[in-house]
């Protein structure tokens, strides 16, 4: 594992996402994948090889590693339907953090947010930047089954799952368009390094969306 | 050629040896659940040990061939018979069209491989045949075989000559090596002994995403929240409950418990032969013994190859 620091910030994540992204494209011999996280890469290799020489490449990388500068930041809507059925545990952040549903809303909406990595499950993005009064702890037990489009918060992260699957954060809604294209996954709606904003929108405009 | 689905087992899915290289984009790379047992079936039929079979889990269920094969199976031991007549695990056999090969319950551990000649085939995602159940993703339309399914035997032109496995394989999984994971300093002593010490019972909760454990609660004195980090194959977790769970095959790419320890490689096998029910406790080894053992189990799937039938 590269540890770039122990916290969370836009400069760590542009040195995640282009260290990660030189490495993917170098492919070393051996390296089965690359785990971009908040603040680190985690690499795994193949089991034909010993973890000296990989340790050894991966160090020597990481001295030649020059950050790239990120050219361009792409911005993305993601319409959500919030509470009711598509956000049960919309009730625990608000107890949790003492706001009402509509400032819940209002404060998740008003949001710059970043999208850090892929993470967790296929194309399931990790995005920062949400209002820190919104902030909620985990499940203390994931739930087994999670389903597609959920808006949810977990700390002060927020997320979305593009496909159905377990899970432990609070969901507090539901977007009616698919985030994740699994036959070409590099071309999916909301990618690595991509600024998200939330739009709240009724059960006929989430109807809607969802026909098309 | 195909093989015809009378009657789906309990979790029937096509495997191969996984999907890398997605883990950017969150897709774990999934494949047989014992690889070791998979690479063996496939080797037994005169296959490259990478084609893809079918991985049965803990009850099977009823198949006929719509033609000739040359069949194998492998891992745990079930009941298996061909029209009535017992079938034999780790030896290549010929099967007839429109015989039947009936798999019942595991007499062993929770998994077994069959694989034919030519390999199964179905179409590739992103390079690979595995499913990954949890997702819905790969293999056989994404999902469990069932009834009335078709599932194409292959013509892969790579087979080379069968082999015969003149060794007795051990099939004991339950003592699961580990080497110390990434936060294991989060643990004290106290807790890490506690956690070789003491006998885990798998729980029923358990898939090919995570082995969930039951026993003696485990507690980091610096909580059981980190920022979210990149997941290995075999990294065992300790949520705020204190009950690991192993990250599996279909494990999430990264998440935010602590990471106390990792089962070492050559193991991983013995987590797919786990069932729910099944108590087993951890060793910590050195990586260095690790990587011996390793390279141990990769020498003897190469020995095996010169053991031809």
């Amino acid at each position: 594992m590269v540890k770039f620091g122990d916290d969370i910030s836009e400069d760590l994540h542009r040195q995640v996402f282009s260290f990660s992204n030189q490495l993917l494209r170098q492919s070393f011999n051996g390296i089965n994948n690359v785990h971009p996280g908040y603040n680190s890469v985690l690499v795994t290799f193949d089991k034909n090889i010993s973890c000296d020489p990989v340790l050894e490449k991966v160090q020597q990388f990481w001295s030649e590693f020059q950050e790239q500068k990120q050219e361009k930041y792409n911005t993305v809507e993601i319409p959500v339907l919030y509470g009711a059925k598509y956000g049960p545990d919309l009730e625990r952040v608000c107890e949790y953090t003492g706001l009402s549903s509509g400032e819940v809303i209002k404060r998740h909406t008003a949001g710059n947010y970043l999208v850090y990595f892929i993470g967790f499950s296929p194309g399931f993005p990790y995005i920062g930047g949400m209002d820190e009064t919104l902030a909620t702890p985990r499940l203390d037990t994931p739930r087994k089954i999670v389903p597609l489009g959920s808006v949810a918060v977990a700390n002060n992260q927020t997320g979305i799952y593009p496909i159905e699957s377990p899970g432990g954060w609070n969901l507090i809604g539901r977007t009616p368009l698919p985030i994740f294209n699994i036959n070409n996954p590099e071309n999916s709606l909301v990618n690595i390094g991509d600024k998200l904003h939330f739009r709240s929108i009724t059960q006929d405009e989430f109807d809607q969306m969802k026909g098309k | 050629m195909s093989i015809r689905v009378l009657r789906g087992g309990l979790q029937d899915t096509v495997q191969d040896l996984g999907r890398n290289e997605y883990a950017h984009l969150g897709i774990s790379s999934s494949g047989a659940a014992d690889a070791f047992s998979l690479r063996i079936a496939n080797l037994l039929v005169g296959n490259p040990e990478d084609a893809a079979g079918i991985e049965v889990t803990l009850v099977g269920g009823k198949y006929k061939f719509t033609a000739d094969a040359f069949i194998s199976l492998s891992g745990s031991e079930f009941q298996a018979d061909l029209n009535g007549v017992n079938f034999p695990f780790y030896k290549g056999k010929y099967v007839q069209k429109d015989e039947i090969l009936t798999i019942g319950p595991t007499q062993d551990g929770a998994r077994c491989y069959l694989a034919a000649r030519g390999g199964i085939d179905v179409p590739d995602l992103l390079s690979a045949k595995t499913t990954h159940v949890v997702s819905g993703l790969g293999g056989y339309k994404g999902r469990s075989l069932q009834k009335k399914d078709a599932v194409s035997i292959g013509d892969l032109n790579k087979v080379t000559q069968v082999i015969d496995i003149k060794v007795k394989l051990d099939k004991k999984c339950d003592i699961i090596r580990i080497n110390r994971g990434i936060q294991s300093k989060w643990f004290d002593d106290n807790s890490w002994n506690s956690f070789t010490d003491n006998t885990y019972s798998v729980s029923e909760s358990s898939s090919r995403m995570g082995i969930r454990l039951s026993g003696d609660s485990i507690r980091s004195s610096r909580g059981h929240e980190i920022i979210t980090e990149g997941i290995p194959l075999g990294a065992i977790q300790i949520p705020g409950g204190g009950q690991p769970i192993i990250s599996f095959v279909e494990h999430q790419t990264t998440g935010g418990y602590p990471k106390i320890a990792n089962v070492i490689t050559s193991d991983l096998c013995k987590v797919g032969q786990l069932k729910p029910g099944d108590h087993i406790q951890f060793k910590s080894v050195s990586l260095e013994e690790a990587e011996t053992l390793k390279f141990e189990q990769e020498a003897f799937i190469k020995s095996l190859k010169n053991n031809h039938a």
